[in-house]
């Protein structure tokens, strides 16, 4: 896969490849990622993983520009699209009930779908997660199905509680914190995907899966009961997707 | 310990930042002005990145609880130890029951004070810095307010006698950069006219970032890009085509093209910017950055051994 190295001030280096959003050019830069973290160079800081980049930070008075990119250059050109083909599935609860589908009637109205309909088609297939930003934990996901396309509120909320899990035009996700937003809510999880006091403080990364399964009122008190126990563990497996 | 009696207009607890998290869409935060944090705290015998308290424009006023080497750098503040003037980049002994006031703002921005042992507070994912956004962080995740009470850490043993020269910061400044990831985005008209104006600062200035005003960029086709990674000091054309300086609590990633990114030897600098300031930037390759770079690791290190 080609790529370009753009300097991204002096201590940082964007690798850039194919502009567009696709599972393939995400795989590269999931697996270059991980090839850069491998290495373990010396002087290089954190990482950033999006959609078709990945951004290096580093110390310069540790490593040159002109040296970190030699290296990079090198791990890129080993890495296969197809390098990660197991990934890690993590299955998130949703209680798609009215209690918390504050805008089910909107997704109904503009789908022509039945709910019932809805949240077997939200449940059905895992999404890919392109990449974090924006908020802490907040996954820009992929591979909603287009049926559920749903433009955002014309008025976007000035707080949506946090878990909430909404459709936003293409594009679906679960609000990490309470936030503004225009998303359409359509459920709520019980998981704290976002967690300041637990060791991995988010709870997936970029090149994950996320998989919703539809949960009870009932279901919901009782995980949520489970999680400010600390007894909750939520569900990930290693598939090939 | 410190007793809070007057919290400021922005007072935090910061350190470098909070490192490795912005994968997970985490903001760094850390000092904005690094260079006075460090100097604030070599001289009262602190390692450079102890926590310290970052004032704005108005600092605190706060009681020593016990005995104390402080010091602080950065801006110019009206500071007085017991109605004492004391200045910055000094370090002075406070005794039990003395009273820091750190006024109003006579040059730059920002001010550190750093205490010896460092603020201590409980470090949140590996680090003291607040996060104002999120409420997480340095003291209670929030900013400074009356009756707040600060531990601070071990003091180590020191010479207090280390002093430097205080910094002073002009109204019209040049900063320097190099090119950003979407420098071939902009047209030569548009690279021209960059770094040929004076832009002012405009009120729109917080620890997320700093909005400039003059005339505006086109781009060669638009200004939105597929979302990549932001780091401090990017600067981004927005829609308006009026460039945004991201500091020190931006966000991870964003979606609109950055023309280049200033060094970080001129970051301090620019966190000491006000309202109606002007800025000028000027291109500099990457090899003489990285030269300003390690010139100033060395003279932090040079400060650190005196």
């Amino acid at each position: 896969m080609n790529f370009q190295i753009l300097q991204s001030g002096d201590s940082a280096l964007t690798v850039q490849f194919e502009k567009k959003i696709s599972k393939e050019i995400n795989a590269c830069v999931v697996a270059l990622e991980k090839a850069v973290t491998d290495r373990q160079i010396s002087g290089v800081i954190e990482l950033i993983p999006a959609f078709c980049s990945l951004t290096v930070l580093y110390d310069c008075t540790v490593i040159s520009s002109s040296k970190l990119k030699k290296i990079i250059t090198a791990l890129g050109s080993s890495i296969k699209a197809n390098d990660s083909s197991v990934s890690v599935i993590w299955d998130i609860p949703v209680c798609y009930s009215r209690k918390y589908a504050l805008d089910m009637d909107n997704v109904i109205n503009h789908t022509g779908l039945s709910e019932e309909e809805i949240i077997a088609l939200h449940t059905s297939e895992p999404y890919l997660i392109y990449m974090l930003g924006f908020l802490p934990g907040f996954a820009y996901l992929g591979g909603m199905s287009e049926k559920l396309f749903t433009p955002r509120l014309s008025n976007p909320r000035t707080e949506i509680f946090q878990g909430a899990v909404g459709i936003g035009g293409e594009q679906t996700g679960i609000y990490p914190i309470a936030s503004p937003g225009g998303w359409q809510l359509i459920g709520k999880t019980p998981v704290k995907v976002f967690d300041p006091g637990r060791e991995s403080p988010i709870l997936y990364k970029a090149g994950d899966y996320i998989k919703f399964y539809s949960i009870s009122e009932q279901e919901y008190d009782s995980i949520e009961a489970e999680i400010n126990a600390g007894t909750f563990q939520v569900k990930s497996r290693e598939s090939e997707i | 310990m410190i007793e809070i009696i007057n919290g400021g207009m922005l007072s935090t607890v910061q350190d470098y930042g909070r490192f490795g998290v912005m994968k997970t869409g985490f903001t760094q935060s850390g000092a904005m002005d690094r260079h006075s944090m460090q100097v604030a705290n070599i001289i009262c015998g602190n390692s450079p990145d102890a926590p310290v308290v970052e004032m704005t424009m108005v600092g605190i006023t706060a009681k020593f609880t016990d005995e104390h080497r402080f010091c602080l750098s950065g801006g110019t503040f009206n500071s007085t130890l017991n109605g004492r003037p004391i200045s910055n980049n000094k370090c002075f002994t406070a005794k039990a029951g003395d009273v820091l006031t750190v006024s109003n703002c006579k040059n730059g921005m920002r001010i550190y004070l750093a205490v010896s042992g460092g603020i201590d507070v409980p470090p949140i994912m590996g680090s003291a810095s607040t996060n104002l956004k999120l409420h997480l962080g340095g003291y209670e995740g929030r900013a400074l307010k009356r009756g707040d009470v600060l531990n601070t850490g071990k003091a180590s043993e020191c010479n207090s006698e280390k002093e430097t020269e205080c910094e002073t910061y002009e109204k019209s400044v040049e900063i320097r950069v190099v090119q950003g990831p979407q420098y071939d985005m902009f047209t030569e008209t548009d690279k021209k006219l960059f770094f040929s104006q004076t832009y002012c600062v405009t009120p729109y200035l917080d620890r997320m970032g700093i909005r400039l005003n003059g005339i505006a960029l086109k781009g060669k086709d638009g200004l939105d890009i597929i979302s990549d990674g932001i780091c401090f000091g990017s600067i981004q054309i927005a829609r308006s085509g009026m460039p945004i300086i991201l500091m020190a609590d931006h966000q991870t990633a964003g979606g609109y093209a950055k023309i280049v990114n200033v060094i970080s030897v001129d970051l301090g600098r620019l966190a000491q910017v006000k309202q109606n300031d002007m800025i000028k930037f000027k291109l500099i390759s990457v090899k003489k950055a990285e030269k300003l770079a390690l010139k100033e690791k060395k003279y932090i290190k040079k400060l650190a051994r005196s």
